[in-house]
């Protein structure tokens, strides 16, 4: 018994020293890390963001495999029609056939395209499962989306809730890597390596909870809870925006998100807890956060 | 199929009209606001579809000017954006593509290739289009008025909750939807009252020609569809107006209930556009192979097992709404199985052209155009039938390309093959050929280079439904909204073909596509007389 009770302390106590190394370790902006590697649109992109979690690498394949089969299914309909109309051309062709029946090829194209689709159903819902998996996360974020901005609730965290704003046309300044239209004024902020898992909701109509390069995508409904999750292992700036029309600053409520080592996303929720907490005294009030962000009056400039 | 009619000696429609009707030729009071007649009604429809056409198409211009440059400034309010997004959507569904294949061609066409004398109840028959023509009234009225009805032709609550929407134009638009359901709905019980009784003796239904078959089945469908839409926007008007909360959580409402109710009504709509643009192709490719079409039955069966099928498929609609996981995937496998009958339809087409004649006049490069086109609609339909990948792709502009191709492309191009097939029959004159292939051409460009950019707009991650963007995607959407452009120069040409048709002198011989059209509408004159038959044709 003695032994369990201390090896139960020493474990603790290391934890704790190692808390504190690492916060000793943490720089002093500690969502630098995040400005390493910046995943956002590209121009003339033709294909998927690089995927920054596994869950968008397994769409990113899921989509080759099908669009691949489809490719082929595509480039045989348009050759067998190129085929048809040189070679049934009336010039060449004066006298047309009475055909009207095979019955084997009339099989044969029920059967194939049967089979083409089992084909392609079966890794389609493996990838179901697995994005419907949202156990044993390591936090949960409860994203509440707002006419026109969003709302982060860190549920382990007490009191940090705070607000995210697009930086307006007017104010983006390029020199410090922002993007007119995807840089917000206060990103989420999530730790690499992690499983973490979103409880999107939203406070007045419907929006879209969506990041490309995340594969990660769910509307925002009042009045009830849906779930996705992701898992960022390389620390980085993803960007996402507001995907289900929310009225006339539908297209200016982004989301920017800054993946950082744990270490630096412990230091910042430190700091966060600090800056952002708005009712440290009371409970939390989801429905009517106050603004935290500098942005929240010009950006209903429209 | 073979068949008599005693048409020799209806020469002119109205000739043939004053002879035999024994009272006065009606004035144009009479004749176009009061009539029964199935083909002016048919030509009232299709004079809807080029007045929603023209609208629809005229915002869509505007979308793509404001899209071609981020930062643009051709719209500034996110309000009337909204308001021209919402109105484009369900002016081209309810007032281009459904009164242009279903009003349009199917009341000029579906009694005729019977062999019956008219629609079965021809005053039912003038409401409909009345209550159709009202509705774009309202329509217009929900664009126009204050700040518009915005949010999107989803209509989605709580967007448009009387605390979101303020204002009469959301319900002007609702009940836009209203006159064109109930205006649709009485013409759905009519085509069925028409095709059920009044085929001509002989006329059994296997022998009935696609397009009929193409409208019966979408009679069904728009039959049991509509209801549906009814309530749910009557629940959504009353949510507005009289403090009911079907869809507001604040009263124990859900407004994931409204989108179940939508789509269930949405996914069949999607078949009531397509079906009929189907049976148009059919009769076009086996014109133009000078040959029946390939396995008829076939056709018949996919397009009824198409219809069944669309009824259970609605939520691939909301796999991101927060349905389960088993729905999620009997969803994703319900829609799959849609892809063979609809296989079975493109590969009798290709086979219906397999060993003909083929003559590639105007009506069958559109209707070539449609099956390549389609089916690349429909495979791209496959890949977003994935729930795993609509996960990615839900709601941006791979979407947007996807139903495009499926519309723009498939019912558009079904809605010109019918156009340019029969326009002689409805007017008299013969299209004028080569600019009928210059506005193919001019068109099948615009329309690609407007629609394949979006793809990669959407594989990228742009949401649809925004006036403006990051500037990464200013490439593609430079390229969409020229291509845009190309398919506004060529309406232009397709307006020409229009003056070249109503002012031509020439006149055409009963049957001007020769032995490859077998149906009854090719034994009556062109233009068609006023009353079709004098007596009843037999179909032996």
């Amino acid at each position: 018994m003695k032994r369990v009770i201390w090896a139960v302390v020493a474990v603790l106590a290391g934890l704790t020293v190692g808390v504190h190394a690492a916060l000793a370790q943490a720089s002093p902006d500690p969502l630098a890390a995040a400005s390493q590697y910046v995943n956002a649109p590209k121009p003339w992109q033709w294909w998927f963001p690089e995927a920054g979690s596994p869950m968008q690498a397994k769409i990113d394949w899921l989509m080759q495999y099908v669009l691949w089969i489809m490719a082929v299914v595509v480039g045989f309909v348009g050759v067998l029609m190129a085929y048809v109309c040189v070679r049934y051309r009336a010039k060449r062709n004066p006298t047309p056939s009475h055909l009207t029946h095979n019955t084997l090829v009339e099989v044969i194209w029920l059967v194939i395209p049967t089979i083409l689709l089992a084909v392609i159903i079966v890794p389609s819902i493996s990838l179901i499962y697995y994005e419907a998996d949202d156990s044993n996360p390591y936090m949960t974020v409860t994203v509440t989306g707002h006419q026109w901005y969003w709302e982060y609730n860190y549920q382990a965290v007490p009191g940090l809730d705070y607000t995210s704003y697009m930086i307006p046309d007017d104010k983006i300044d390029p020199s410090q890597g922002q993007i007119r239209r995807l840089s917000v004024d206060h990103p989420l902020v999530l730790p690499i390596g992690e499983k973490i898992k979103f409880d999107i909701t939203s406070s007045d109509v419907l929006h879209g909870f969506y990041l490309p390069s995340l594969g990660v995508q769910r509307y925002a409904i009042p009045g009830t809870v849906v779930t996705s999750w992701t898992m960022i292992p390389k620390a980085g700036t993803y960007f996402g925006q507001c995907n289900q029309i929310c009225g006339i600053n539908h297209d200016a409520m982004p989301i920017e998100i800054k993946a950082v080592p744990m270490a630096d996303y412990l230091a910042w929720t430190k700091m966060a807890q600090q800056d952002y907490t708005m009712n440290s005294s009371g409970p939390p009030q989801f429905s009517s956060p106050k603004p935290v962000n500098e942005y929240a009056d010009v950006s209903v400039t429209k | 199929m073979s068949f008599t009619a005693h048409d020799d000696h209806a020469v002119d429609a109205h000739v043939a009209h004053d002879a035999h009707g024994g009272h006065a030729r009606p004035g144009f009071v009479r004749r176009w606001l009061m009539s029964t007649n199935h083909k002016d009604i048919g030509t009232l429809y299709i004079t809807m579809a080029f007045i929603g056409a023209c609208t629809g198409g005229m915002l869509s211009e505007i979308m793509r000017q404001q899209l071609m440059y981020p930062h643009n400034d051709i719209i500034t309010s996110g309000a009337k954006w909204n308001a021209i997004i919402t109105a484009h959507g369900l002016i081209m569904i309810f007032w281009f593509v459904m009164p242009a294949l279903i009003g349009g061609f199917g009341n000029w066409f579906v009694p005729m290739m019977i062999g019956a004398p008219d629609m079965a109840f021809p005053r039912l028959n003038n409401m409909s289009f009345w209550f159709l023509a009202m509705g774009f009234i309202f329509v217009m009225t929900g664009l126009l008025l204050g700040s518009g009805a915005g949010a999107g032709w989803t209509l989605y609550p709580p967007l448009d909750n009387a605390q979101y929407s303020p204002g009469l134009a959301t319900d002007f638009a609702l009940f836009s939807l209203h006159l064109a359901g109930i205006s649709s709905l009485l013409g759905a019980i009519n085509f069925i009252a028409t095709i059920l009784n009044m085929r001509a003796p002989g006329m059994t239904m296997f022998k009935m020609p696609l397009f009929c078959w193409a409208i019966l089945v979408t009679a069904f469908l728009l039959l049991l569809a509509i209801p549906v839409l009814a309530g749910a926007v009557t629940m959504l008007i009353m949510d507005r107006n009289f403090g009911t909360s079907f869809f507001e959580p604040a009263g124990g409402g859900d407004p994931v209930l409204f989108q179940h109710l939508f789509w269930f009504f949405g996914h069949p709509e999607v078949y009531i556009m397509i079906l009929p643009a189907f049976g148009i192709v059919s009769h076009v490719v086996s014109t133009f192979s000078k040959k029946p079409i390939f396995g008829y039955l076939g056709m018949v069966y996919a397009m009824v097992v198409i219809g069944f099928v669309g009824f259970v498929v609605w939520a691939h609609h909301m796999f991101i709404s927060g349905i389960s996981t088993d729905s999620r995937i009997y969803f994703e496998v319900a829609t799959l199985v849609i892809a063979v009958p609809t296989g079975v339809k493109v590969f009798s087409w290709i086979a219906t052209m397999w060993g003909g004649s083929i003559e590639f006049k105007t009506p069958m490069l559109w209707a070539i155009g449609f099956i390549f086109l389609f089916v690349i609609g429909g495979a791209t339909g496959v890949v977003l039938a994935q729930a795993g990948l609509d996960q990615e792709l839900h709601n941006d502009y791979f979407l947007i390309a996807h139903f495009h191709y499926v519309l723009s492309m498939g019912a558009t191009f079904g809605v010109f093959a019918g156009f340019y097939y029969w326009i002689g029959k409805m007017s008299g004159h013969p299209y004028p050929e080569f600019w009928g292939k210059v506005h193919f051409w001019s068109f099948f460009i615009g329309v690609n280079l407007t629609f394949f950019p979006q793809h990669f707009l959407g594989l990228a991650g742009m949401p649809r439904r925004y006036p403006d963007y990051p500037d990464a995607f200013a490439g593609w959407n430079f390229v969409s909204s020229v291509g845009s452009l190309i398919s506004g120069a060529s309406t232009m040409v397709f307006f020409y073909v229009l003056w070249r048709v109503f002012s031509s002198k020439v006149t055409l011989a009963d049957n001007y596509w020769g032995e490859g059209a077998t149906t009854l509408e090719w034994a009556v004159p062109s233009p068609a007389p006023h009353h079709t038959f004098e007596d009843v044709p037999v179909i032996r």
